[in-house]
């Protein structure tokens, strides 16, 4: 194995400042450089990006090309078959949206799996944790509930959720959670999805040569399929996980590499699934492991989430998190990592490299992800123990033969996490008043002048966490509530935003309401399977009222400003067909200046949908979302002062 | 700041949950579990707990669970740098402390029975003055105030003011607010209901000054009366929390004075409250929390002056009250309405069967009179000796485009509140058994008799402005005067019953619908015709002419009867279709003249309510002042329960008490000859139209057939007495068909 890739070709040299905000990073980035360790950072420096994939003016859907097209003259030139700009960028956008869909929704067949065998009996491992989830879930698409069993209920659940993939007419279960002028919209335009399966096979099907050829036909598609992930796969995915293993209420928890720690067995699980977590939250507090651990001379086991996993757990069980996607190969060069488990997704190959370059042990559980030079043990929801035994048996192993030299950063950030939408209602109201009403009815007297959805993945091609904690700290400070997911969650946790006290970093509206709430200006909601919650957070600002009658009309925005992945796409056109306007960063796969784009950009909101923007500067984007959500209010006419109204006998009859 | 608020909540909770729980296993060991507890002659039970968490406490035991729920709520201590929320956790606590308040004030009532006095007044030469839980007879009857909209909302004081005079001022302003101010909790033993005893000021709920308890704790009362009108008018289901509390931010107006130093058991209170959406206003610099959501507006509000005091709170709680500005030199408003001139106090009493005394309103010719003239023609205050009597005679004369005979009475009967709303002056009756008792006190301050005058023509203009143009006032005291003017006056109202008498449903083909309730029953729908008044007593067809004159788009709407589908039911097309639409389509169809099919619907406000008696196959009446047990087997508060917020329930029906003697009553069922069993003080009191219809009916001694409580309480022994008096009902075709 050769760790030290500098003497392979001449590196082009980077200022680790220049890349990352993250301190724990930098400090890492420089002790891979020291030891010669190659890195997402310094690849991307290496690795110009390919100038016509990036304009997406490329077309390898067939084998008369592939055919490249002009992206500074766009209309200049069709491919062989005769397909135009817009046709290819359209195709090749759907194919995105048709993988990012098939990553959430095979993740939430998953979880549908798992629930099942619960349901039946045949997995002892995992139980319904959460009933009172269970019967909400269940009522929210009429299931009936009254003087039900559990079992009953959840026996129904299982099979109208199953619905959300396997079905073929109709529309998907959780389409009755969606605000009914939203769904009008929907409706009208034909692309209420009919079940996962379906819509991704047909999405894939008509970008297949000489099939569709109509960008706004396609885009349709790109939308039904787009909204099977964001209120089907995404949303089941949620749901079942919280029924399983809890609902998230805010916990105070720690992010960042300083909680790995020298005299303990570390342990880091990276991916997106609960379950392998899960299950390694058990192994890991089994007395009898705790105890191995001791006689191999640890103090302990200490387990830690990244990525999505990571995210998961942080807010459910207040796991701590040792950072987001770019920082999983960093953390590893601290030498304390004794084992890391990945199930799937954003799970870079090279980490099997650089494990090996640190001795950490480097294990894949899901057969749908395996790397070459990776120890597979296989998951089985059945028998958990089997994978996660194995792993922390080698944690631990490892542990006593350490060789690789320990540096641990010393950074440890708190905040608050965990902030579902169920926890939300009870925030703004406890037991007895839990609603949406306060939010509201504080966004309507401009306290809050609306709320953004932050969210998305790391990239190496802007600094790491730059756009993210810029973007936040700048709309706070315009009184805008931010609401995150994902691996931007992790960038503001470090950053200190999710601790209450960040409310003085806020404007005087939100921070006032922020001190009445006792809630941080900024709230993690989960992974990015969860930005399913702010999807329902949505519809429900718009059934409590005030703020119009489709998600369309509420003053709300959304941003990926560091994305990198095909999921990020999928998740941005669910925002936008549900009727959020969501700015992405980084880059945009169309070329400018083409019908498509304006669709995407423009035609898409007149069509009563939300629309795509893009930025590169954190202050522009956050503008961009400010002048947007003014525009909503003004719509809504609640721009001014709102005047105090008294009520008369007569106002209560009403 | 609101974190400090919280923290003194969640303390404050603690506190209180964990003293009412050693009050519990105190009282559990001392009495056993079987111990009854109950606030007096409610059917409500417990009704915080009852209508929040749908449990009935009838024993002590049954206290157990619901203390373990308040133990439940009681959120973790706030500490550490960073915290979790604390909004949520607050409301919580808030909660927990209002649940368990309850708890221990029921305790207090085995503890000490004597405590509280038991009814609307204080006793204040026995020093008692803290009245407690309002009892269902009173809550009802003061309930439909705050329906109708006479008493706005609530200010519930907490604590002491820093003198008896301001404690005068600040509850004075609320009486001319109309608003009800309910007492509790003491400053270093110092109470606002103390206070204004020692300035002077009449308390009890006849003022609207209602010394409820001591103690912090008795705040639970307030929040108990605005739950059972929930429940009683709102038909909101004992349980369902959210409707409750939503009903409670939406239509009952009620807000918290803290007034001194606020510890951390009444912050516990306040945060309670916001449950309610009732805001806390503060004399004291404390923190505040500002934004709205919970309630209305802001929650907590601090540093307000007491001049400042009550337009702030009504304008925090967002409520809108219109004071009337009355040219007389005492306070005015609904209320003084009950307050009294007690003997020692006269300065001048009239009529009373003492002297000659009569009011009459008639209608006049534009050119006859001049608007705003008032008389006095005889001795006025000036002239007499303090403890005096004087003949009265009250004409008012009323001309304008729209007037109209029929709205003589309308008026005339308003003379009674709005001379009794005036501060110091007490009058009962009406007609030619008018009584006025003018106090001392108004008088000092410069009353005279030409000011009843003026305050008739004040309120006349205001509410019914619309129907009329000028009023002028002419008050006789001279003897002879009066004696020459009685027998005109009683043989205008002569005249004026005929008329009324002789309308019928079946001639009139407009009646007039009533929603004045919709403010606390949004489903519930009166329809009113010319023989079947308003249940509640207040409206007649003609008020509602009147009413519908006055204001074209209020709550009493003319409905074209349309379509007969049902004669002897008493059922039309035009009257269901808008009572569906109306009822927000939850009443369909309803009948005027059955308690068997589909009888009407009521609010909860009727004046009495009638029940089949199946065994007895005919029915009883109980009306609500009547609290003993009746033979349906339920008081008439557990009656109205059942009944109230609007449902059709066959087999109770409410009603007013003069709808008894109406010609059309239970027609559709047989008629005045199904009842058999009323309450005694109820018979009494219309006796004389009672007697009437007897004879209409062909039966002379009718009224002696029916039972009374005096005659028995249940069916059995209701039966008995039918039996023996040959009841008609007894051989009468089966009630239910």
């Amino acid at each position: 194995m050769r760790c030290n890739m500098s003497e392979e070709k001449k590196q082009k040299p980077i200022n680790f400042r220049d890349v990352s905000t993250c301190e724990s990073t930098i400090q890492m980035l420089q002790k891979m450089a020291d030891d010669g360790v190659a890195n997402a950072f310094q690849r991307a420096a290496d690795m110009k990006p390919c100038p016509i994939g990036a304009d997406s003016a490329c077309c390898k859907h067939c084998f008369m090309g592939p055919c490249r097209l002009n992206a500074k003259d766009p209309y200049s030139k069709v491919g062989v078959c005769g397909a135009t700009i817009d046709t290819i960028g359209a195709r090749n956008f759907a194919r995105m949206v048709a993988s990012g869909c098939a990553a959430h929704t095979d993740h939430g067949m998953g979880m549908v799996d798992v629930f099942r065998e619960v349901v039946r009996g045949n997995i002892s491992g995992y139980k319904i944790k959460d009933e009172e989830k269970l019967r909400s879930v269940a009522k929210s698409i009429d299931i009936e509930v009254e003087g039900r069993t559990a079992q009953e209920i959840a026996t129904d659940l299982y099979e109208e959720l199953e619905r959300t993939y396997t079905q073929v007419e109709g529309e998907i279960p959780f389409a009755k959670r969606v605000p009914p002028k939203t769904l009008e919209t929907w409706r009208k335009a034909g692309i209420v999805p009919r079940g996962a399966m379906r819509e991704i096979m047909e999405l894939m099907h008509r970008t297949h040569i000489g099939v569709d050829q109509d960008y706004e036909n396609i885009v349709k598609q790109c939308s039904r399929t787009a909204l099977v992930d964001g209120w089907g796969g995404s949303m089941v995915a949620t749901e079942i996980s919280d029924i399983l293993f809890g609902t998230p209420k805010p916990v105070v928890a720690g992010v960042n590499m300083g909680f790995l720690k020298e005299d303990h067995v570390n342990i880091i699980v990276h991916g997106h699934e609960p379950l392998l977590f899960e299950s390694m939250i058990a192994a890991t507090n089994d007395p009898a492991y705790i105890e191995k651990a001791k006689a191999a001379g640890a103090k302990g086991i200490q387990l830690l989430g990244m990525c999505c996993s990571g995210a998961e757990v942080l807010a459910r069980h207040g796991v701590p998190h040792a950072g987001n996607f770019l920082s999983v190969e960093p953390v590893i060069a601290t030498g304390a990592v004794d084992a890391m488990a990945v199930d799937v997704q954003c799970i870079m190959q090279a980490l099997s490299t650089v494990s090996a370059c640190y001795n950490t042990r480097f294990f894949t559980t899901n057969p749908r992800c395996r790397i070459d030079g990776a120890i597979h043990v296989p998951f089985e929801e059945h028998h958990p123990e089997a994978c996660t035994n194995k792993i922390v048996d080698a944690a631990i192993d490892r542990f006593q033969n350490r060789t690789a030299k320990i540096e641990i950063p010393r950074r440890k950030d708190m905040g608050v996490h965990g902030f579902s939408h169920e926890y939300i209602n009870y925030m703004l109201g406890g037991s007895f008043r839990a609603s949406y009403v306060p939010l509201n009815e504080n966004i309507i007297n401009g306290r809050i002048r609306g709320v953004a959805g932050v969210v998305g993945c790391t990239n190496p091609r802007v600094k790491q966490d730059y756009v993210h904690v810029e973007l936040v700290k700048e709309l706070i400070k315009n009184n805008v509530l931010v609401v995150q997911t994902g691996c931007s969650q992790i960038a503001l946790a470090k950053a200190g935003l999710d601790k209450p006290d960040a409310a003085v970093m806020a404007g005087d509206g939100l921070r006032e309401v922020c001190e009445t709430v006792g809630m941080p200006p900024v709230l993690s909601l989960g992974s990015c399977v969860d930005n399913s919650r702010i999807l329902i957070a949505c519809s429900e600002m718009v059934r409590t009222g005030g703020l119009g009658d489709s998600i369309a009309d509420l003053p709300v925005a959304g941003a990926a400003p560091e994305y990198m992945s095909e999921k990020a796409i999928c998740i941005g056109q669910y925002f936008v067909a549900s009727g959020v306007y969501t700015v992405f960063g980084v880059t945009f796969p169309v070329v400018e200046g083409t019908k498509f784009h304006k669709l995407l950009f423009e035609g898409l909101e007149e069509q009563g949908f939300g629309k795509w923007g893009f930025a590169l500067d954190p202050y522009e984007m956050a503008r961009m979302m400010i002048d947007h959500i003014d525009k909503k209010r003004m719509a809504l006419g609640i721009m001014g002062e709102r005047e105090r109204k008294l009520f008369s006998m007569e106002d209560r009859r009403a | 700041m609101s974190r400090l608020v919280c923290f003194a909540v969640i303390q404050g909770a603690y506190n209180i949950v964990s003293k009412v729980e050693g009050a519990f296993k105190m009282a559990m060991d001392k009495y056993g579990a079987n111990q009854p507890l109950a606030f007096p002659n409610t059917a409500y039970y417990l009704p915080v707990i009852y209508s929040i968490l749908g449990v009935k406490i009838e024993k002590l035991a049954d206290a157990e669970p619901v203390l373990k729920r308040c133990r439940e709520l009681l959120p973790p201590h706030m500490s550490g740098s960073i915290h979790t929320p604390y909004l949520g956790n607050t409301l919580d606590a808030g909660m927990a402390t209002i649940l368990a308040e309850e708890i221990f004030e029921a305790i207090r009532y085995v503890e000490e029975p004597d405590f509280y006095l038991h009814g609307e007044d204080c006793d204040l030469e026995n020093g008692k003055i803290w009245l407690g839980a309002a009892d269902d007879t009173v809550f009802r009857k003061r309930g439909v105030e705050f329906v109708d909209g006479s008493a706005p909302g609530f200010a519930a004081i907490v604590g002491a003011a820093p003198n008896p005079e301001i404690a005068k001022m600040i509850a004075e302003d609320y009486q001319k607010k109309n608003l009800y101010t309910f007492m509790c909790a003491n400053q270093s033993g110092t109470t606002f209901a103390e206070q204004l005893v020692q300035a002077g000021v009449q308390i009890g709920w006849g003022t609207r000054l209602v010394p409820f308890g001591p103690d912090i704790s008795a705040a639970v009362f307030a929040l108990g009366f605005a739950n059972r009108a929930a429940m009683a008018f709102g038909g909101v289901k004992p349980g369902d929390y959210a409707t409750m509390l939503k009903y409670n931010k939406d239509r009952i107006f009620a807000f918290i004075n803290a007034l001194g130093e606020v510890n951390a058991e009444w912050a516990a209170n306040a945060g309670g409250a916001i449950n309610w959406g009732f805001p806390t206003i503060a004399d004291t610099d404390i923190p505040e929390i500002l934004p709205t959501g919970i309630c209305t507006y802001e929650h907590v509000v601090g540093n307000i002056s007491h001049d400042h005091m009550t337009a702030k709170s009504i304008e925090v709680r967002g409520l809108k009250v219109a004071v009337t500005e009355i040219p007389i030199p005492v306070a005015y408003g609904p209320a003084f309405e009950g307050e009294r001139v007690r003997k020692d106090d006269i300065y001048l009493e009239c009529g009373g069967g003492k002297t000659p005394c009569f009011e009459l309103v008639q209608i006049a010719d534009m050119d006859a009179i001049e608007d705003g003239k008032v008389e006095v023609i005889g001795p006025d205050l000036k002239d007499v000796q303090p403890g005096n009597r004087l003949p009265l005679g009250v004409i008012v004369q009323i001309a304008g485009r729209k007037m109209q005979p029929d709205y003589e009475p309308i008026l005339e009967r308003q003379i009674h509140h709005l001379v009794n709303y005036a501060q110091g002056v007490m009058h009962i009756g009406q007609r030619d058994i008018a009584w006025y008792r003018i106090g001392k006190s108004a008088v000092e301050k410069g009353f005279t008799l030409e000011h009843i005058g003026k305050l008739l023509h004040a309120k006349y203009h205001q509410d019914f402005g619309a129907i009329f143009d000028k009023c002028q006032v002419t008050i006789y005291t001279d003897e002879a005067k009066v004696k020459e003017l009685l027998p005109k006056a009683q043989a205008a109202y002569r005249t004026r019953d005929e008329r009324v008498e002789n309308m019928t449903d079946e001639g009139t083909e407009t009646y007039y619908s009533c929603t004045l309730c919709q403010s606390f029953a949004p489903t519930h729908v009166c329809v009113i015709s010319p023989e079947r008044t308003g249940l509640c007593g207040a409206y007649n067809w003609l008020d509602c002419k009147a009413s519908n004159e006055i204001n074209p788009t209020g709550p009493n709407q003319p409905i074209q009867k349309g379509e007969v589908l049902d004669p002897k039911l008493g059922n039309w097309k035009g009257v269901n279709d808008f009572v569906y639409k109306a009822s927000r389509q939850s009443v369909s169809s309803y009948n005027f003249y059955s308690i068997v099919y589909d009888p009407m619907t009521t609010c909860g406000c009727c004046e009495c309510i009638a029940a089949v008696l199946p065994m007895c196959n005919g029915v009883m009446t109980v009306n609500r002042d009547y609290t003993g047990m009746t033979p349906s087997g339920m008081k008439f508060t557990t009656l109205a329960g059942t009944i109230g917020g609007g449902n059709v329930t066959p087999g109770f029906v409410g009603h007013s008490k003069y709808t008894v003697t109406q010609r059309k009553f239970l027609v559709g069922d047989g008629g005045l000859k199904r009842l058999v069993w009323m309450p005694k003080i109820f018979k009494e009191e219309i006796r004389e139209r009672l007697v009437k219809r007897g004879e209409e009916i062909g039966i002379p001694n009718f009224i002696d057939m029916i039972a009374t409580e005096e005659n028995g309480t249940t069916e059995d022994e209701v039966y008995a007495f039918l039996e023996k008096v040959g009841h008609p009902a007894v051989t009468m075709d089966s009630i239910l068909g």
